[in-house]
């Protein structure tokens, strides 16, 4: 019942490369209390839909042209899984080599994961997803702190729903620009 | 395996504000001790208002899953006071034990409750063996007059239960004890999340924390007057205590990464938590007066869910670096981790029982997750719940109920099970999800 899906031969070798990025201890920057986080999450709900970018028509931020693959902002994943398909490895290059351009960018990563099992785990299978996106991204060209990652867990469902087909649309990272 | 049990019937509270978690009791199983319970006297003006403490002690005695209640249609006398029972009414019943009872005016507008409880099947059965000369000299278990205000009449109707059910079991009765759990409701694309703390049968509940974001993992500190938390308010994870008295809170950890799953020792004095600082999920435990981190594990895989064993010896957490979520144990001041659970592919969230002697956990199988006691000295796990997405187990300080979170219509909801498995209840919401309950020690 639990689909493997093959780890391509890049992010096999960058996952072992990862290793501990560790840091100091940072504290949250914004004391904005409690606010609605709606607006920066919605991004595209159909990533798999998202055509290749058309060549070099678009004028403007690359970041703002809907034929890009930047504007692909949902990685999506299979259950229990961290592992980032072909599909979406296309998209995190480009938004990785688009942070590496772009150094006074940040983004966060916003790890998801279904409703199924104990949401503690869930918030370490978030955090996996998310860190599994980062390393692609730093491997790219972004760099250490335009990066943020924080982990949902199953506590912030893009889809509420109790089937499969809700399942699929949770099971995701979100990369939200900060501009 | 426990069987699905019809819904039987259903108990409505008083006050059926929104707020409150409305409770329904199933399962086909009642307890084996027959009691009746008279409803009391109110030699008051006016009872306007006013909690009907003996339904109150009723519904407790039967919510405990201990109890067989003689229905009040078959009663034969309403009696009052002891002298005016006549035993051989109760016995022909059946009732075991007999509780009468009144309430009348005390001073400074308080009220009196004065209640026996009897003791009639035992002592009548000795009586089997002498000669045929009936003569009950029932005796009375407990008797008290307690003086309560108005507005304290329904905690303590649940004090009384708390005495007549450590009178009868030998164990510690559990309905002054609270709950804490979380509730989300949404207006729109608005989500609100609040941390209650409500009585153990969902009443007078309160919030402490109020948030547009996700709140997890409520955790009671061994004294009953802490709540740690996970709150999501700085759009980030962060640990807080809060005080729940004055309802101040300390921010305890604010690390890069995921600060999670806090869990106390039994003495109080650190709390275990997961956080990521160091770029995965690792166990910490923190000295709440030195502050003083320890890192507890170092692995590659998910180590969270953190428990301390009630000997406070050792922690439990949760690993998944065997390839699937499972419990391993290893010593409170570090070493080695033993894995503990052999038996299905998804074992998490451990919970002790009081006695430490089992633990509730999340059990997932290829039909979904359930609430599961493990027989720790065995390893045996006992499924417990109905699952399919049941979590969060959590004890009740007298270890005879195991509270848990799952998904009504549509919605989350709570559900009580017995140790056993017998004994069934749901608290409702009547609007929107309540989840991660955590039932509270008893007060220090």
């Amino acid at each position: 019942m639990f689909k493997k899906i093959l780890f391509s031969v890049l992010v096999g070798a960058f996952v072992l490369s990862a290793g501990c990025s560790s840091t100091g201890d940072t504290k949250g920057d914004d004391g904005a209390a409690v606010e609605d986080r709606s607006s920066g999450s919605t991004a595209t709900d159909d990533a798999s839909s998202t055509g290749l970018p058309s060549a070099g028509t678009f004028q403007g931020d690359p970041l703002d042209n809907p034929a890009s693959p930047l504007s692909t902002r949902t990685i999506y994943f299979e259950y229990d899984s961290s592992e980032i398909s072909q599909e979406f490895q296309n998209i995190i290059l480009a938004h990785g080599q688009y942070l590496g351009g772009h150094q006074g960018v940040s983004i966060t990563l916003e790890g998801h994961t279904d409703e199924r099992g104990s949401r503690e785990y869930n918030i370490g299978l978030g955090e996996r997803r998310a860190q599994a996106v980062r390393r692609l991204l730093l491997f790219q060209g972004a760099a250490d702190q335009q990066v943020q990652v924080v982990s949902y867990g199953e506590e912030n469902p893009a889809q509420e729903g109790h089937d499969e087909q809700s399942y699929s649309r949770n099971r995701r990272v979100e990369i939200l620009y900060k501009r | 395996m426990f069987k699905k049990a019809l819904l039987l019937m259903c108990c409505i509270m008083s006050q059926p504000a929104l707020a409150v978690l409305d409770i329904e009791i199933s399962g086909g199983v009642v307890g084996d001790h027959p009691i009746a319970i008279v409803p009391f006297a109110w030699d008051v003006k006016s009872r306007a208002g006013l909690e009907d403490v003996s339904k109150v002690l009723a519904t407790d005695l039967k919510r405990s899953g201990r109890f067989e209640l003689i229905p009040e249609k078959k009663f034969l006398e309403f009696p009052h006071h002891g002298d005016e029972v006549d035993f051989q009414n109760w016995r022909s019943l059946g009732a075991e034990s007999l509780v009468v009872g009144r309430v009348r005016p005390g001073s400074n507008g308080q009220y009196l409750i004065e209640f026996q409880l009897f003791d009639i099947f035992k002592r009548a059965q000795a009586q089997d063996a002498g000669p045929v000369e009936v003569e009950y000299k029932v005796k009375q278990i407990i008797g008290y007059s307690l003086s309560s205000t108005r507005q304290d009449l329904r905690r303590t109707a649940h004090h009384m239960s708390d005495l007549i059910y450590e009178a009868l079991t030998g164990e510690k009765g559990i309905f002054t004890t609270r709950i804490a759990y979380v509730t989300a409701t949404s207006k729109g694309k608005q989500k609100k999340y609040q941390l209650r703390i409500a009585d153990m049968d969902g009443q007078k509940p309160f919030t402490v924390l109020k948030s547009s974001q996700p709140i997890m993992s409520p955790a009671w500190s061994p004294d009953a007057r802490k709540l740690a938390y996970v709150s999501f308010e700085k759009k980030k994870s962060q640990v807080y205590v809060q005080d729940v008295l004055t309802g101040t809170r300390q921010l305890i950890a604010s690390y890069k990464g995921v600060n999670s799953a806090p869990a106390w020792s039994p003495d109080g004095n650190k709390l275990a938590l997961t956080l990521s600082r160091a770029g995965n999920l690792e166990i910490y435990t923190l000295d709440l007066t030195s502050r003083l981190l320890k890192r507890m594990t170092r692995n590659s895989a998910i180590d969270t869910e953190a428990a301390w064993s009630p000997d406070g010896k050792s922690i439990v957490f949760v690993s998944d670096r065997s390839g699937r979520p499972q419990v391993y144990r290893m010593p409170a001041n570090g070493g080695r981790a033993e894995r503990m659970t052999f038996q299905g592919k998804y074992n998490a969230r451990p919970s002790f029982s009081p006695d430490g002697k089992s633990m509730a956990l999340v059990h997932g199988t290829s039909r979904g997750y359930y609430i599961a006691i493990m027989d720790i000295a065995s390893g045996v796990i006992n499924v417990v719940s109905d699952g399919r997405l049941d979590e969060s187990p959590s004890f009740a300080p007298n270890g005879s109920l195991v509270l848990y979170a799952t998904s009504g219509a549509r919605r989350g909801i709570l559900s009580a099970v017995s140790a056993d498995g017998k004994v069934k209840q749901r608290l409702v919401l009547q609007q929107g999800d309540v989840r991660e309950p955590a039932w509270a020690p008893f007060r220090k």
